[in-house]
Parts: C-alpha cells; sequence; structure tokens
C-alpha cells in the first residue's frame, strides 16, 4: 500500500511501535507500523476504539515518542529533535482538529483563532484569524465563548484555527465524533473544501466507513497493526 | 519578549473576562490587605501607644542632664519640626512662717507638658480638673502632702529662695510622676521665668534639667540620631521604653500580639494563594497542552504566565493596598475615639512592605505552579489524564517557603516570636500530612465496607491525595492560627486585668520606723481597712561583685551605669511574692534562714551582667555585708505593688538599721484616711499612686481594645480566606456533583456526599489546628509573653466543631446552586 513516489515526502514513519507497562505488565497499542504520506495527500486512518488510531496519530505529529521505530517529518528525524524542537516543528508545519474540539472556555471564538497565530508571532494574525472565521461562516460569532456555541460550531472554530496559520500538514482526530451526521456532514465537507483550497496534506484519524472514503488512501488498523 | 508580553497580557485580560483568576486575585488582595491593614494599624496604635506613654513622661523623648543643655539642641529639635518643652527639677528647702520642708522643685516652660496633662485642685484630694497652662509667674503649685507637711492652703505666699510666691492651686496629677517613688520630696511647681529671681540655682547646684520634644517619629529618630554623638557624660536620652518597667512590660506584650495577628494574617493568605494557585494550574492545563501543539517551548510557555503572575502580583498588591489602607483606616476611626489624642498618621512602610510582600507571595506561591504548567506535555491534547499529577521538584517550593518565612518574621517584629511559630508551623504541617495519609489508609477501609453517598465521598477524598493533604493541611494551618490568635489574645486579656485588679494598691507608705509597725497595724484596723503586708527596707551601696571592688566606669550602659551607682533598697522575705517567679536558681528554704543568701531580679542581674551564684558585697551604713545569688526572680512590675530588686532570707539584715514600706488600696472617697494618718504619724510619708495607676489603667485598657479591634479583624479576614480556599478546589466538586446529577442522584444525596468529604477533611483539619494552636500557645505564653498558660477545652471543641461543620457547611454553600442547572451546562462551564 505505500506509493512508490521518493519525492515530496511530507511523513515517513517506520517500525513504529508503542508499548505501555500496567499493572498486568507490558502492553502494545501499536506494533511495527510502517508508511509514508506524500505532501497533498488525503490518507484515513481507519480502525475501531482502542486499535491504536490516536496513538499513532501522536506519533506522526510529534505529541508523543515512539517506544521503537522513526519518524521523519521533511527529513526531519523527530526522534532527533528534543521537545521544544518538536513544538517549534508543529508551530510552523501542523494543525490539528479534534473530536472534542480543544477550544479554549476563556477564549472568545476570535481569540481561538487567533492563539497559533501569536504564537507564531504572526504580524497580520488579526485579519488572517478574521478570515478564517469567515471562510467557515462565523464572523457573527466572533466575540462569543465556546460555551454560546454549538457544537458544530466550536468545531469550525477549530477548523478556522487549524487552518489560518497555513500549515503544510493537518491533523483532525475524529473531527465529527462528537457531533450529530447532519452537523457532521457540513464540518465534512468544509474541512475537505478548504483542504483542496489549500493544498494541505491531511491525515485523518476516523472510525466512519463512509468520511474515510472521502481520502485518497486508506489505512486500516486492527489491534495497532497495519491491516494489509 | 515584548511580543510574548503582549501575548501574556492578551491571555490574562480573557482570563480575568472569563472569571478564571478571580480567586487567586482575591485571596492576593485580602492577603495583602490583612498584611497592609494590620501592619498600617498596628503601626499607628504602636506610635498611639508611645504617646499614650509618653504622658507618663511628658513627652515622646525626654533628653536628661545634669548640665544645662546646649541651645542646639533645642535649636535642632525646631529645624526638625519638633515641639520642645523644658524642665528644671532640684530640692530645696520651702518655708510658710517659721515651718520649713523640702520640696522636690519643678520649674517649667509654658509648653509644658507636652504630653499628658497636668490637673489641679482648690484644696488637697479636692475636686480635680485639667489644668490650663502651667502656674503663672509669680505663683506656684503645690502637692497635697506639701500642703499637709506645711499646713499650706490656696492662696498662702510660700518663701521659694529669695522669693515669696502665692500657692494658686495644689497639683493632683503630673506626667512623669512616679520615677524612683521611694526617694522623693514632695512636689512644688513653678514658673522656669520665675528660678533666675529665687536665686536658688547657684554654681554647684544639683540641678537636673530635662528637654522634652515631641513629633513624628521620624523626626525623633533623627533628633535621636542626631543628638547621640552630641550628649556629654551625666546626659542620657529617654523614652517611653525606658521610662517605666511596667509600661515597657504592658507595651511590649501588646507589641508581640499585634506581631503574632499579623503574622497570622500572613500564614492564611498563603494558605489561600497556595490553594487558589492549584485552582489556576488545573484551569490552565489544556490552555498550555494546546499552547504546545501549536508549538510554543517550555520556557516561553514559563515566560508567558511568568509575566501574567508579575502582572496579577503588581495589580492584586496594589489594590490590596489601598483596601489594607482603607480597612485600618474604619478601624482607626473605630478605635481612634477611645484614644485620649487623634491616632497619628499612617507611616508609608506597611505600603511599600505589602507591594513587596503581595508581589514575593505570588510569585513565590506560584512558582512550583508555573513549573508544572511548564511540563505539560502536548499529547495531554489526546490523553486528558496526562499533566494533571505533574510533580515538581521539592525545590522549586523553597522560593515560596522563603518568602512565607521572611513575611512571618517580618511581621512578627520579634525573632523569638518568629522561630516560636515558624517551629510550630512545620511540625503542624508535618503532623497534617500523617494525619492526612493516615487517615487515608483508614478510610480505604471504611470505603470498602459502606455504600452509596459515604463510598463517593471517601473516594473523592482519596481521588486526590496530593489535593487531600494540601486542603487539610490548608484549613489546619487556617484555623490554627484562628485558635492560636484567641487562646493567646484571652490569656493576654486575663493577664492584664489579673495585674491590675480594682484593689490594686494606690498609696504607699514609706518611713515607718519599727517602732510605728504595731500603731500602723492599729490605724488600718481602726479605719476598717485591711492591714496591708509591711515589708523591711534597707538602704545599702553594692560595692564589689566576687570580692572584685565595684568599677562602674566599666559600664558602657548608662542606665547600667545608674543602676550600680544608686542605694539598694534591700528586703527581707521569708517566702516569695506571689506576683515573682524564679527563673534561676531556688527560693530558700526554713533552715537556710539566717544564711547570706540573696535573691536577684533577673533584669538588674543582666544590666550588670551577674550570674547566679555570683557573691555581691554590699555597705550599709559603714559595714560590709557578704551575700550570694541564690535564685534570679521575675518580676511582674506591672502590678504595682511594693516589689524589691535584692531580696534576703530573715535572720541576715535584722542588725542594720532599717525602714519599712507598705502599700494599701484606699477606696475613692476616703482620702480623708490619709490625713489622719499623717497628723498620727508626722513622719511617714505616703506615695500616691492613684493617678499613675489610672494612667496605667488607661493605656491597658487601650491596649485591650487595640488587641480586640486587630483580633476580630484577623478573625473576619481568616473566615474569609478560608472560604477563598475553598472555592479554589470548588471545580472539581462541581464536576463531580454535575456527574452524580447525570446519573440521577438527589438532592440528598449529592449533598451528603459534599458533607460527607469535607466534614472528614474539616474534622481532621480542626484536629491538626487544635493541637498546634494549644502547642503553639503554651510555648508563646511562656516563652515569650511570660504569662500563665491554661489549656481551655471548650475552645478546642469549638476549633475542632468548627471545622467539622463549617468546612463542609461552605462546601455546600459552594457548589448548591449547581442542583438547580442542567448538568450539561454545567459540565461546560467547568
Amino acid at each position: 500500500m505505500v506509493p512508490d513516489s521518493q519525492e515530496n515526502i511530507e511523513i515517513e514513519a517506520t517500525g513504529l511501535s508503542k508499548h505501555v507497562t500496567s499493572s498486568e505488565g507490558e502492553l502494545a497499542i501499536l506494533s511495527d507500523f510502517s508508511c509514508r504520506v506524500l505532501g497533498g495527500e488525503t490518507v484515513a486512518i481507519l480502525g475501531a476504539s482502542g486499535s491504536g488510531k490516536s496513538t499513532l496519530l501522536g506519533l506522526l505529529a510529534g505529541l508523543d515518542v515512539p517506544s521503537a521505530g522513526r519518524v521523519i517529518f521533511r527529513s526531519e528525524d523527530l526522534a532527533q529533535l528534543d521537545e521544544d524542537g518538536r513544538a517549534a516543528l508543529r508551530g510552523r508545519h501542523m494543525g490539528f482538529v479534534f473530536q472534542s474540539f480543544q477550544l479554549l472556555p476563556s477564549l472568545t471564538a476570535l481569540e481561538n483563532v487567533l492563539l497559533p497565530l501569536e504564537l507564531a508571532g504572526v504580524a497580520d494574525a488579526d485579519e488572517r484569524a478574521r478570515a478564517a472565521l469567515e471562510r467557515v461562516g462565523l464572523t457573527p460569532r466572533l466575540t462569543h465563548y465556546p460555551r454560546q456555541l454549538s457544537g458544530g460550531e466550536q468545531q469550525r472554530v477549530a477548523i478556522a484555527r487549524a487552518f489560518a496559520p497555513r500549515p503544510s500538514i493537518l491533523f483532525a482526530d475524529e473531527p465529527t465524533g462528537n457531533l450529530d451526521a447532519a452537523t457532521g456532514q457540513r464540518i465534512i465537507d468544509l474541512l475537505f473544501g478548504l483542504n483542496a483550497e489549500s493544498g494541505t496534506t491531511l491525515v485523518l484519524v476516523t472510525h466512519d466507513a463512509t468520511l474515510a472514503e472521502r481520502c485518497g488512501r486508506r489505512l486500516h488498523l486492527e489491534g495497532g497493526r497495519l491491516k494489509q | 519578549m515584548s511580543g510574548d508580553m503582549t501575548f501574556a497580557l492578551k491571555q490574562l485580560r480573557s482570563a480575568w473576562r472569563a472569571g478564571e483568576i478571580r480567586v487567586l486575585l482575591f485571596a492576593l488582595v485580602l492577603a495583602v490587605a490583612a498584611m497592609t491593614a494590620v501592619g498600617f494599624f498596628a503601626d499607628r496604635i504602636e506610635s498611639a501607644l508611645g504617646r499614650q506613654g509618653g504622658m507618663l513622661l511628658g513627652g515622646d523623648l525626654v533628653v536628661v542632664s545634669d548640665r544645662l543643655l546646649p541651645e542646639e539642641f533645642t535649636a535642632e529639635a525646631h529645624k526638625l519640626g519638633l515641639r520642645v518643652a523644658q524642665t528644671m527639677e532640684f530640692p530645696s528647702m520651702i518655708m510658710l512662717g517659721e515651718e520649713g520642708r523640702l520640696a522636690e522643685i519643678k520649674a517649667v516652660s509654658p509648653t509644658y507638658p507636652l504630653r499628658g496633662r497636668l490637673t489641679i485642685a482648690d484644696e488637697p484630694f479636692g475636686d480635680a480638673r485639667k489644668a490650663d497652662g502651667v502656674p503663672a509667674p509669680g505663683e506656684i503649685w503645690i502637692e497635697p502632702r506639701l500642703a499637709s507637711l506645711l499646713g499650706a492652703k490656696k492662696g498662702d505666699a510660700l518663701a521659694v529662695g529669695e522669693r515669696q510666691l502665692k500657692v494658686a492651686a495644689i497639683l493632683q496629677e503630673e506626667p512623669a510622676r512616679g520615677g524612683d517613688m521611694f526617694s522623693i520630696a514632695p512636689r512644688l511647681m513653678m514658673n522656669a521665668n520665675d528660678v533666675a529671681s529665687t536665686g536658688l540655682i547657684q554654681y554647684g547646684s544639683r540641678v537636673r534639667y530635662r528637654l522634652l520634644l515631641a513629633g513624628e517619629p521620624a523626626a525623633l529618630d533623627e533628633f535621636r540620631q542626631w543628638a547621640q554623638g552630641r550628649l556629654e557624660r551625666g546626659s542620657r536620652i529617654e523614652d517611653v521604653s525606658g521610662a517605666r518597667p511596667e509600661i515597657r512590660s504592658a507595651l511590649e506584650k501588646s507589641r508581640q500580639f499585634l506581631g503574632l495577628a499579623s503574622m497570622a494574617s500572613v500564614i492564611l493568605s498563603m494558605v489561600a494563594m497556595s490553594l487558589a494557585g492549584l485552582r489556576y494550574v488545573r484551569r490552565h492545563l489544556d490552555t498550555c497542552a494546546l499552547m504546545r501543539c501549536f508549538g510554543a517551548s517550555q520556557n516561553r510557555i514559563l515566560q508567558v504566565f511568568l509575566v501574567q503572575a508579575f502582572v496579577l502580583g503588581f495589580a492584586g498588591s496594589l489594590l490590596g493596598c489601598l483596601f489594607g489602607f482603607a480597612a485600618q483606616e474604619v478601624l482607626a476611626r473605630l478605635a481612634g475615639g477611645l484614644f485620649l489624642e487623634k491616632l497619628p498618621a499612617p507611616g508609608w512602610t506597611p505600603a511599600f512592605g505589602g507591594l513587596l510582600a503581595g508581589m514575593a507571595a505570588m510569585l513565590g506561591v506560584m512558582l512550583p505552579h508555573l513549573l508544572r504548567l511548564r511540563g505539560v506535555p502536548a499529547l495531554r491534547i489526546l490523553r486528558k489524564d496526562l499533566g494533571e499529577n505533574a510533580v515538581v521538584s521539592w525545590l522549586a517550593w523553597l522560593p515560596g517557603i522563603a518568602v512565607m518565612l521572611g513575611l512571618v518574621f517580618w511581621s512578627a517584629r520579634d525573632a523569638k516570636l518568629g522561630w516560636i511559630v515558624l517551629g510550630g508551623l512545620v511540625a503542624l504541617l508535618l503532623v497534617a500530612c500523617a494525619v492526612a495519609a493516615g487517615t487515608g489508609y483508614l478510610l480505604r477501609q471504611v470505603a470498602a465496607t459502606s455504600g452509596g453517598t459515604w463510598r463517593v465521598g471517601i473516594a473523592n477524598l482519596l481521588q486526590r491525595p496530593g489535593v487531600g493533604i494540601a486542603q487539610v493541611a490548608g484549613f489546619s494551618l487556617g484555623l490554627m492560627a484562628m485558635a492560636l490568635l484567641t487562646i493567646v489574645r484571652g490569656d493576654l486579656l486575663d493577664n492584664w486585668h489579673a495585674s491590675l485588679p480594682p484593689d490594686a494598691p494606690n498609696r504607699f507608705v514609706i518611713n515607718i520606723q519599727p517602732s510605728q509597725m504595731e500603731s500602723m497595724r492599729q490605724f488600718f484596723v481602726q479605719e476598717q481597712l485591711a492591714p496591708p503586708e509591711i515589708f523591711p527596707m534597707v538602704r545599702g551601696r553594692l560595692v564589689a561583685i566576687n570580692d572584685h571592688p565595684l568599677d562602674t566606669g566599666r559600664y558602657v550602659d548608662e542606665r547600667a551605669r545608674r543602676l550600680a551607682e544608686r542605694e539598694w533598697n534591700l528586703s527581707v522575705a521569708e517566702t516569695m511574692q506571689k506576683d515573682n517567679r524564679i527563673v534561676a536558681g531556688r527560693w530558700w528554704t526554713a533552715s537556710e534562714r539566717g544564711q547570706t543568701l540573696i535573691s536577684l531580679e533577673e533584669g538588674i542581674a543582666t544590666t550588670l551582667g551577674i550570674k547566679l551564684g555570683d557573691r555581691l558585697t554590699y555597705d550599709i551604713g559603714g559595714q560590709r555585708i557578704d551575700l550570694k545569688i541564690q535564685s534570679l526572680r521575675k518580676v511582674e512590675w506591672d502590678s504595682m505593688r511594693a516589689n524589691f530588686f535584692a531580696v534576703t532570707p530573715p535572720g541576715v539584715l535584722e542588725k542594720f538599721p532599717a525602714s519599712y514600706i507598705t502599700s494599701f488600696h484606699l477606696p475613692a472617697g476616703r482620702e480623708d484616711v490619709l490625713n489622719r494618718l499623717v497628723r498620727s504619724q508626722p513622719n511617714l510619708t505616703i506615695i500616691d499612686v492613684e493617678a499613675i495607676l489610672a494612667q496605667l489603667r488607661g493605656i491597658m485598657d487601650r491596649m485591650t481594645l487595640a488587641v480586640e479591634f486587630v483580633f476580630a479583624f484577623c478573625m473576619l479576614t481568616g473566615i474569609a480566606v478560608l472560604y477563598a480556599a475553598l472555592s479554589a478546589t470548588q471545580d472539581e466538586r462541581i464536576r463531580e456533583v454535575a456527574v452524580l446529577r447525570v446519573f440521577g442522584a438527589s438532592r440528598r444525596q449529592v449533598r451528603a456526599t459534599v458533607l460527607v468529604e469535607f466534614a472528614g477533611i474539616g474534622l481532621l483539619a480542626g484536629l491538626v489546628a487544635t493541637i498546634g494552636a494549644s502547642l503553639l500557645a503554651w510555648v508563646i505564653s511562656d516563652r515569650l509573653l511570660q504569662i500563665p498558660y491554661a489549656f481551655n477545652p471548650w475552645l478546642a471543641m469549638l476549633t475542632i466543631g468548627a471545622g467539622l461543620l463549617l468546612v463542609p457547611a461552605a462546601a455546600w454553600l459552594g457548589v448548591r446552586r449547581i442542583v438547580h442547572v442542567s448538568p450539561r451546562q454545567v459540565l461546560q462551564s467547568v
């Protein structure tokens, strides 16, 4: 299933494993996973609950370190970087959309979108944040707090926040997991539409086969292993 | 960094709008307000008490000299904006016709007294009124005793040196009367402008000149420093603390209590801030994880939060100072009316101190929390449990502990008190942690066998052992600070009241001859007064210590030299007086009668560098006697009873000529007794200390009020701060209650869960606080204030009861409203 092209590789994972030690002994969450994701590609990681999808996403995005194997992101070996190095890499290249939205409750919609832009020191942060929110249709909700927004609206803010810094790759973890079917559908349309416009690489974790269908490529995980 | 600054400020503003930092800010504002209010108020009360004491001195500061002071002293005082008065005191024979008596003349400048007042009457022991100024030129005021000795009355002309001066009033009360009360002749007060014309002051006359000063403490300090280097031998500076031992002792105790109250507010505040900091951290874990996710480095996160803590610290401290200032103004207005004079204006030190203390407390307390935030992993975005219980090196707590120690010492104003309380605090924290951990084990056993709300409540306690211990320790400290203040306040006030009972002796009779002992007793019986205890008094001079001739020149301290040079009043006692306490050695037994032993007052022994076991040689009327120091005594000078620096067993001093002294209480309205006593035994000298006693009572009453005010204020602060501490952990409770509601728990079940959890915490805290407060109060009473301590079981029960009832009640109040709101809404809000 791994594409042959050696050019334009965004992420290359080789022999990734993640074990955790619990009172019942060692538990393998992910075993010997390898794949390549090319720039501009849309990849769905499919699997049931507990299959290791989110763990894999965490490893690919450098949020976590593997027990074995390595991840190369744009020719940088994530294992060679320290925590701050990986954070800087994420700040420059990566965007995130989460199942539970992860909006900060104390910030308004606009301030939530501004957060990554201001952290990156973007000069025209305010305009870009407003433009991003306009693109997701939330201009009338700029000063609203997350608790004043519906689930769909919160996820739209999260999508605006993910795209505003213009990342080269977007990681989405069950983006419709907390939403009803109709709202979920609208969010997916928005996500794919924005992705197409910006040419961003998309790595999407889901257990929803229809959603996965919209991606160019699908990787199935089962019991922490890639199903061939 | 400037980008980070803007970012940090924007985040802070958002957090403020969302109400996330209100509890922390509230705790800080309260902390600083309490510290500065007590600081400001204590400062003002202290200087007011100083002035009140100054009334006994006639001024705030006095330069005493046996020579006329150079003019530059007065000029310097005027330059510093101080008020000035001069007095001259010298003994002289006063004549009325053929009758002559030795009097202690005091010539005063028109501005005398600067503090306190003169009261006069038209006849001895008649209706007293406040004098308007000083005796006019050509006039004099005389004490009742002089009037009685000379048979003089208002309007008579007395010969004072070469002048005839008219008695214009009977002098009833004057500041600074007392001093060495056993060697004073009756007072005659005259105008300083008349002195030259009396011709009494010649070269070699024994005159004591006094320059009295009053004004702002800073100016007084400056004057003291300026004068110190210019004083010649025979001159010294006196202030209220050196003036009278009984006032010094009472002032010292009230200062220590105010220090203790101030310390209690520091402790309470730091506890509240630390717990509020916990909440702040929990609310920012997600922010940090997200920031890490978006590329922020750990140091950047630390910088952002440090900037926030700094800004918050500054704003909170400033606000706290303002509130503190306002609160003390209210306190001062309430208390001010109870003082004779207006309370002096507060200094700026407490404001600066409060600002610095607030900042230091904020940064010190927040550092470990911020380091936790710095360490939050980005993966928390996907796994909520991460970063929740991040452990910070114990080193991170050091700055906070150092700040607390620093503040405690600063507010204690007394190193010994600081160390005692700190030792107690450390011990209490260890006990609290041990008790909380031990109880955790017990609760686990209970939880296993109980059901329903009990299990949930106990499970909540056990779920976060760290937070549980922090809460128990926090509440214990808070309750302990309040209980400690209550105990010490009670003991202190009881002790004060007991030291000056309504029937405290108000008259001393000296110069009683051995032959008059019996007639004195009969006189008291006839007058239906209780016959007083009569003490022998032998006057002797200390000439050698351990066979080394006494060289008074070796004493650098002026007071020590004076004490060593003057004649001692040695007394005899078989049993020790009730208001004395042995601090070293032991009192003699009956079998030691006649042995050449001596018991010394510990203060004079320290001043003169004399130890237990030393041998003192006294010269009594040309005969020498060696006495070995068998004990050192602490004397309650504020009891106003006849007390002696030096006492020997019976059978030692009997061969020397002695006179006797007694003191008794004369009820108001029976002053005629005194006239009869003097008439029947004309050689007796009666010293009226009623006025001093009244002044002393007035001072103690005001100190009592000051102590009560500060105490009440600290209690209110304590309750408010404990509430702040409680609301600091409210988020978890709200979340738990919402979850219980989701699963259909009734209001009653929810209440029971909360009550069980917090009754557990409150009970433990109450127990630990009671033990800590009782032990600390014992040490403070015994070692520092030197007042008797009695364990109060009611207060112990009250403290435990307060923990058991108030903590759960307040916790329930905090979450009560949530049971009316939909769980979804609740969960979204925290």
